[in-house]
């Protein structure tokens, strides 16, 4: 075997992952394993490893409900034929790696700059010389927005190019919000510092990343979690994804000037996003989730808090949702706009929400369950169109969803929470893959250790890594004017692509 | 003289009335109707500042489309009083006084050399120049209908009678609050409240001014509204005394800025590409109007 076959959070020692040739790795990768559409990759990444650099690929069986991970060592200077010639979802880590390691790829099709990371390999390039792609002509006009946002959200350069009112091509330019978050997580030693540093990878998904980092340390320290914990993570992972998802409804009504629906949706919103004030101290659920802890337990009245809290919520968000999806001016600006279709969300491989928008039934509580999602049977919501509209439906679908998973939840609250549970320090040269599904799409945390037990690799991925393509392409014959609303129904994160 | 002077006290509370309307619709308390003004004399206080790239034509543009609007009132009629211009075919004057003004707006807005106020600029032309023949339609009916060419004896002789009038009157009134509304910029064609550049019209246009000429063009679009609303209120005057016009005019004018909140509360903004099809309905309502003119008249069997 050319791979080893791994579960989500399974510790497995990392010299029990096969090195294989690079033309080996390829053709095991990009003719055997991506051929199927049940398979995608969750993360590709290397490091330095005796001098030379180690590629790792963690390929995700969706049907199998396991992950494949291979390794290959190459040469610094060597220059490679690129995955991405012949499978594009693969085009965006190999820029990362190149940009890293200086790796050269003989065949990729659009090698730029990724985030300019602070230990780039080549430092001559520069967020200012960026280069950008060009189309010389007398009927066609650049636009460029940003990095400064209008709504003053985060920093991101996008440049149009637009035949009138048509936009042509988006070239979409971050790294403006880079912070070194994975190189942090090496040199930051207690633990303390380094969940602070996964609840900051972005701020709209804490519980996500959070639960995913906890889940990968108590994994690594050879630690079950004990139901308690993950009641209270699942809890929090679909509350989450409520909160966001409403402030997004309002958010895409703001964008069409839909006032009723922003309002009302934003009004909304506020005691969803407040509860987790009343759980953990903190409306953004910081401090609510520690490895192997937890500092804030689920009571009894925290749930009659709950209940309270959704017996107001469901009624009004049900009658706007109604209004909303009744309204013919607001159907006329979600419908056909933004449009990304079934085999283009694939081919570049697409994750969760905005995926499942195209038609893709890509989940990872379903194909690669944890915490208590196995028993919540979950069923992802599919919807076919891929436009704006499927996305806000997607998200309407999802809240009710969620809200019915809490409620069977709350059903059978664990009692005596145990609040702290000593985890040992985590074992030597291990490698584990964590999958979560936040509410934006599949995130992967990955962490290698090295023989005294330390951390020598960690490495995120954010589902906006990938999406942010699918975005730039979306918009593509579309309106200039219907870029905003287009940009609001993926809501990527531009910290979570940077890190 | 009466009008302008009461156009002008509309236009102080117009736009608060709009915005207090909206608040209320969307369950806030909403700030005082004479807040817009208060934020306009804030401008008038600030200097302006000038970016590098622009020309004179940006410095004097915010006042030439200011004096373009003022002009435009002068012409309006209020009942039996005449404008303070009013000549035959003055309805002819009011149209190119404003197009002169959005004119300068627009090249001012080219003069900045910035890619969205280009395409605001572009839009905006588009979108009047496409609301111009709705204007002009309905306006040559209701010449046609009376006989005569200025506001003031159109509005004098326009009388309700028949269901026909009636009729007219109502479309009338629609296809006016309807280029009142593409005019100023407003929904369901553009989004006054928007922070997105992109989708924006009127407002990018102006993203470059500042201070005094902000304020100037700010309080232009005031004055538009209670401009248009005056042209509805005088259709339905006729002669009649001061006494009960003023009332009239008051109600006519809160009620037209009431509709204006609901509907930018009630309805989301129509897709860019829908607005040239959307500002090409009122022409042919105008049109209807004209074919109601010709029925009442028995040019049409």
């Amino acid at each position: 075997m050319n791979y080893s076959v791994l579960k989500n959070n399974q510790r497995v020692p990392v010299n029990s992952i096969p090195v294989i040739r690079y033309e080996d790795f390829m053709d095991t990768i990009v003719s055997t394993l991506m051929k199927d559409k049940n398979n995608h990759c969750v993360n590709y990444f290397g490091y330095h490893h005796e001098s030379k650099i180690k590629l790792i690929c963690c390929i995700a069986d969706d049907a199998n409900h396991c992950i494949y991970v291979l390794s290959s060592l190459v040469e610094q200077t060597a220059i490679l034929p690129s995955f991405s010639a012949h499978n594009l979802s693969f085009e965006k880590y190999e820029r990362e790696i190149h940009e890293n390691f200086d790796i050269g790829y003989s065949d990729h099709p659009w090698l730029k700059p990724v985030r300019y990371p602070f230990h780039a390999a080549d430092k001559s390039k520069t967020i200012s010389n960026y280069p950008f792609y060009q189309i010389e002509s007398e009927e066609l006009h650049e636009v460029g927005v940003g990095p400064i946002h209008a709504g003053v959200i985060e920093p991101g350069h996008f440049r149009f190019i637009c035949n009138g009112e048509q936009i042509l091509h988006l070239e979409i330019q971050l790294g403006y919000q880079h912070r070194g978050i994975e190189q942090l997580f090496l040199e930051k030693k207690k633990l303390l510092q380094r969940t602070t540093l996964a609840e900051n990878i972005t701020g709209d998904t804490v519980v996500g990343h959070t639960g995913t980092f906890a889940k990968l340390w108590e994994s690594l320290c050879g630690y079950t979690a004990t139901p308690e914990l993950e009641f209270a993570r699942t809890l929090a992972l679909e509350h989450e994804r409520i909160a966001i998802h409403t402030g997004d409804l309002s958010a895409i009504c703001t964008d069409i000037a839909y006032q009723l629906g922003s309002s009302v949706f934003g009004r909304l919103r506020t005691p969803v996003i407040n509860y987790f004030q009343i759980w953990g101290g903190n409306r953004l659920s910081k401090g609510l989730i520690r490895p192997g802890k937890t500092n804030f337990p689920f009571t009894k009245e925290l749930a009659k808090k709950w209940i309270e809290v959704f017996d107001a919520y469901e009624p009004d968000f049900t009658e706007m949702v109604k209004q909303m999806f009744d309204l013919p001016s607001a159907l006329a600006r979600l419908e056909k706009t933004g449009v990304v279709l079934t085999g283009v969300a694939e081919s570049i491989g697409m994750v969760g929400m905005a995926a499942r928008a195209s038609g893709v039934n890509r989940d990872v509580r379903l194909s690669h369950p944890d915490n208590l999602y196995k028993q919540l049977n979950h069923k992802p919501i599919v919807k076919h169109h891929g436009d704006v509209y499927s996305r806000t439906q997607i998200r309407k679908e999802e809240i009710f969803q969620s809200i019915g998973y809490i409620k069977q939840l709350l059903t059978d609250i664990p009692e005596n929470m145990k609040y702290t549970n000593e985890l040992n320090t985590p074992e030597p040269d291990s490698f584990v893959i964590s999958l979560t599904e936040g509410w934006r799409g599949e995130i992967c945390h990955c962490a290698i250790t090295g023989n005294k037990g330390e951390l020598i690799v960690y490495k995120i991925k954010d589902p906006s890594f990938h999406n942010w393509l699918a975005l730039a392409l979306a918009v593509r014959n579309n309106e200039i004017s219907d870029f905003p609303i287009c940009n609001k129904s993926f809501n990527l994160s531009y910290c979570g692509h940077d890190l | 003289m009466i009008s302008l002077a009461l156009i002008i006290l509309v236009s102080f509370f117009f736009t608060g009335i709009v915005i207090r309307t909206k608040s209320i619709a969307s369950g806030r308390k909403g700030p005082g109707i004479f807040q817009p003004m208060k934020d306009i004399f804030r401008l008038f206080k600030k200097g302006a500042v000038y970016s590098e790239t622009t020309s004179f034509i940006f410095q004097v543009a915010p006042s030439i489309y200011f004096a373009s609007v003022v002009m435009a009132i002068m012409v309006i009629p209020f009942g039996q009083y005449k404008g303070i211009i009013s000549f035959e075919g003055d309805f002819v004057f009011f149209a190119y006084v404003l197009a002169i003004g959005k004119f300068f707006s627009i090249i001012s807005a080219l003069d900045t050399g910035s890619s969205f106020e280009g395409m605001g600029a572009s839009r905006e032309a588009l979108y009047s120049m496409l609301a111009e023949p709705a204007f002009f339609l309905l306006m040559g009916s209701l010449a046609l209908l009376t006989g005569y060419t200025s506001f003031h004896e159109i509005f004098m002789t326009f009388h309700f009678g028949s269901y026909i009038s009636y009729a007219l009157g109502v479309m009338a009134t629609f296809v006016l609050v309807m280029i009142c509304m593409i005019e100023n910029s407003r929904m369901p064609v553009d989004d006054p409240k928007t922070h997105l550049e992109l989708t924006m019209i009127h407002e990018v246009m102006i993203l470059d001014n500042s201070g005094f000429d902000l304020g100037l063009i700010l309080h232009a679009t005031n004055l538009k509204f209670a401009m248009y609303g005056a042209l509805i209120a005088n259709l339905y005057f006729g002669d009649l005394p001061l006494y009960y016009s003023i009332p009239i005019f008051l109600v006519i004018q809160t009620l037209f800025a009431v509709s204006v909140g609901l509907l930018e509360s009630f309805t989301a903004r129509y897709r860019m590409s829908h607005n040239a099809q959307f500002i090409f309905t009122l022409s042919s309502v105008s049109l209807l109007i004209f074919f109601g003119v010709l029925m009442m008249l028995g040019k049409l069997i």
